[in-house]
């Protein structure tokens, strides 16, 4: 935390730009949050990435929340309430004047191109999102095993993730990843 | 509602909102979810927010938006509080690092799960667009904003020709 500057002004920046960016929800964003908060800022380290993001997984609620534990870490509580709305009302304001928009000119083939075209575009950057986090938080084979073994339970069965985030704290917690 | 959503409040909000409540159809209720699905930000928020507004204005937007969001980030502040006190005890470290491990898992089926259908049509511009993307996100780590200013563009452009093409 040496920048320079007002940590909270920086926060609500950083994210505020970032909200606009966020193709396809906040999971889609969490390369940039890791670049920003990480390598830019450093703001956090590797390690305390990967745990904000269990956290925020393991928190019940939308996966926005990361961005309130980011916050907290840099400025306290008030960072995180800033995290948090300057990650939510841009969009949410933009969200509302667009649908107001479109309910007055039905029937426009617009919504379904920019659909299309925007859908690849976010699983590119969900994508992008695993490998970053796979590579902050699978520092051992036997860790890049869960983690496998975790995909393949959710594609293949209709498990409630909560349990497969619970096996892996309990595998953690038996010391079985190193 | 809000706090009914591990790992996302999707599922909870549209059966409380189609099949509980019939404030909305289900087409409706995904015309909706489309639509914040291609705008930027969080979607669910965003669904909040445009469902709220739909009923009461502004003032149902407000609402609906601090009743998603309120609750959880209380929870998730008293959480960063903890994690801040107890984050360097040594079984916390190792619960958590297990956690993401299987979170990681999670994000990357929701990956698959989105690409099969892309893959399943052969929709050979869709999966190049993606994965050059994921390049220069995930590898080169360039700067969100610096790419899709390049991505989206590109992205429309080329939907809008292959739609043309397909047309005539």
């Amino acid at each position: 935390m040496n920048d320079s500057g007002n940590p909270i002004l920086t926060l609500a920046l950083t994210f505020g730009v970032m909200s606009l960016f966020a193709v396809g929800g906040a999971n889609s964003a969490i390369p940039e949050m890791h670049r920003v908060a990480v390598d830019v800022h450093h703001w956090l380290t590797d390690k305390q990435f990967a745990d904000v993001f269990a956290i925020a997984q393991l928190s019940p609620g939308p996966n926005v929340l990361i961005v309130t534990l980011i916050g907290y870490a840099v400025a306290g509580v008030g960072g995180a309430l800033v995290a948090t709305l300057s990650m939510c009302v841009p969009t949410a304001v933009l969200a509302f004047y667009v649908s107001r928009f479109l309910r007055q000119r039905s029937h426009s083939r617009w919504p379904a191109i920019i659909q299309a075209a925007l859908v690849p575009l976010s699983i590119g950057l969900m994508g992008a999102s695993g490998l970053i986090l796979a590579l902050t938080s699978d520092r051992t084979w036997a860790a890049a095993l869960v983690t496998a073994g975790a995909a393949i339970l959710a594609s293949t069965t209709r498990l409630n993730p909560l349990w497969l985030l619970l096996a892996g704290g309990l595998l953690g917690f038996a010391g079985v990843l190193g | 509602m809000s706090l009914a959503g591990f790992g996302g409040v999707l599922v909870f909000a549209r059966r409380g909102i189609v099949e509980q409540h019939r404030w909305m159809t289900a087409d409706e209720f995904n015309e909706t979810f489309a639509l914040c699905h291609f705008l930027p930000g969080p979607n669910i928020v965003n669904l909040s927010v445009v469902f709220g507004a739909r009923f009461r204005g502004l003032a149902g937007g407000v609402a609906a938006f601090a009743g998603l969001v309120g609750p959880p980030v209380v929870i998730v502040t008293i959480l960063a509080v903890l994690y801040a006190h107890f984050g360097q005890v040594d079984a916390l470290r190792r619960i958590l690092a297990g956690v993401s491990c299987a979170a990681v898992g999670l994000l990357i089926s929701v990956v698959f799960r989105m690409m099969m259908p892309l893959v399943k049509r052969r929709d050979l511009v869709a999966l190049t667009v993606m994965i050059a993307v994921f390049i220069a996100i995930g590898l080169v780590r360039w700067p969100l904003p610096a790419v899709l200013l390049v991505a989206i563009p590109a992205s429309l452009a080329i939907t809008m020709v292959v739609r043309r093409r397909a047309a005539s």
